[in-house]
């Protein structure tokens, strides 16, 4: 079992890292793998190791829309953690991508035996949900467009 | 020199269908050399002129990327070999790279803010003994967007880079999202890493701050700032950010002095 150690496990505590890790097991996918769709059961989880996975949004009559990519050390997913553990987004890789495999039940169930363990693994998902949804926000600014349409160089 | 004297166009290559690469000689006399970060003011006769940042420096030839927004920009980017214009400078703060001797280097760009970076890329490529890790991320609205493609690659053998484009098309392989979310895919000790970030104030901000987050001291992080500048001389005052005329105390300053003059609302 080979995990990463920075990225989302690094932000727990060590303890808490080799208890959530202890759920773990090795995967891989080839690229252009559809890994979930959206609305589809979120039962899993994954934190991805090597390679880039991207997220998209379904648009009707038209190819989905990718919103964000993953990579090194990000959390894939974390609808799992929240009724009605629907998946927001698709995901599909976009290279092979090696990653630890979570079974949500079992985590969701450590998390509710353990409520430290719990609130750590939650504390480390919702600082994940926080920083995509500042990001998001950052790109309704349209992060890179003139900042006030004047002469710039 | 506070006087446009006349530099005439040696080549000039198209970036972007709105972006061109403009090459500059002069016609007889030369301006004082430019260091990375700082700008001319470059006038198209008969229409006005406008700050551009160097993004490469080659003895006395000047090379300044512009992006056509408005009429000053649209006629720069119009221009072709052997017209001439109107040239002055230096103006500014530059990025001063050599205080970050021995750092990790970060070196963040939003957009066309890859120009006035690209002599620093440059100059850090050219000495690697004398820094640590270089990092180079750059965030772009599209694909079409990105400049220097070629030279980019290039900087892949010695440098860590990375792109990320907001609004991919259907051949775009590469990272989707804002550039901040590179910052935690860089080879950098925050404890000892030097930032130099240009782009749009909203990139500038989200960048600092999340750098600062990371544990990057804010004196060692340096952003170019553009606000309207005229004159370029310290009088007009077009470019005041507070305590601070931009032409004279900028573009390049410390996210300590930024930080709180770009919180303030109004100013």
């Amino acid at each position: 079992m080979t995990v990463v150690r920075h990225g989302f496990l690094g932000a727990l505590s060590p303890g808490h890292r080799d208890r959530l890790v202890a759920f773990a097991r090795d995967v891989s996918f080839a690229g252009g793998t559809r890994i979930f769709e959206e609305d589809g059961v979120a039962d899993r989880f994954w934190i991805i190791r090597s390679g880039l996975v991207a997220l998209d949004v379904h648009v009707p009559g038209r190819r989905a829309a990718v919103v964000e990519t993953l990579g090194k050390g990000d959390l894939l997913g974390w609808s799992w953690l929240f009724e009605p553990y629907r998946w927001h987004l698709g995901a599909q890789t976009r290279s092979a991508v090696l990653a630890s495999e979570f079974d949500a039940e079992r985590v969701r169930a450590a998390c509710e035996e353990d409520p430290v363990f719990g609130l750590a693994v939650t504390h480390c998902v919702a600082q994940v949900i926080a920083r995509r949804l500042k990001s998001t926000r950052t790109r309704l600014l349209d992060l890179y467009g003139p900042a006030d349409g004047g002469e710039t160089g | 020199m506070t006087v446009p004297v006349p530099y005439r166009v040696t080549g000039r290559e198209a970036e972007t269908p709105d972006t061109t690469t403009v090459v500059l000689e002069p016609v007889q006399t030369a301006l004082q050399p430019f260091t990375p970060g700082q700008f001319a003011m470059v006038y198209a006769f008969g229409v006005g002129d406008i700050p551009l940042s160097v993004c490469a420096i080659d003895g006395h030839r000047l090379t300044h990327t512009v992006r056509t927004v408005g009429a000053i920009s649209g006629a720069l980017h119009a221009l072709r070999p052997g017209e001439t214009v109107g040239v002055r400078g230096p103006f500014g703060t530059g990025w001063e790279l050599s205080a970050a001797a021995g750092l990790d280097l970060l070196v963040v760009a939003g957009g066309i803010g890859l120009a006035p970076l690209r002599p620093l890329v440059r100059d850090a490529l050219a000495a690697p003994e004398r820094y640590g890790r270089l990092n180079v991320l750059i965030g772009a609205r599209e694909p079409g967007d990105l400049l220097y493609s070629e030279e980019v690659r290039g900087w892949q053998a010695a440098a860590r880079v990375l792109t990320t484009v907001d609004r991919p098309d259907a051949q775009w392989q590469g990272e989707v999202g804002v550039v901040t979310t590179l910052l935690d895919r860089a080879a950098f000790d925050p404890q000892t890493a030097a930032a130099f970030i240009c782009g749009p104030e909203p990139m500038i901000r989200a960048t600092a701050g999340e750098l600062v987050h990371h544990g990057v001291d804010p004196d060692r992080v340096r952003v170019s700032l553009e606000r309207n500048m005229h004159c370029a001389t310290a009088h007009c005052g077009h470019c005041q950010l507070g305590p601070l005329l931009l032409c004279r105390d900028g573009p390049v300053v410390t996210w300590t002095q930024a930080q709180p003059l770009l919180m303030v609302r109004e100013l």
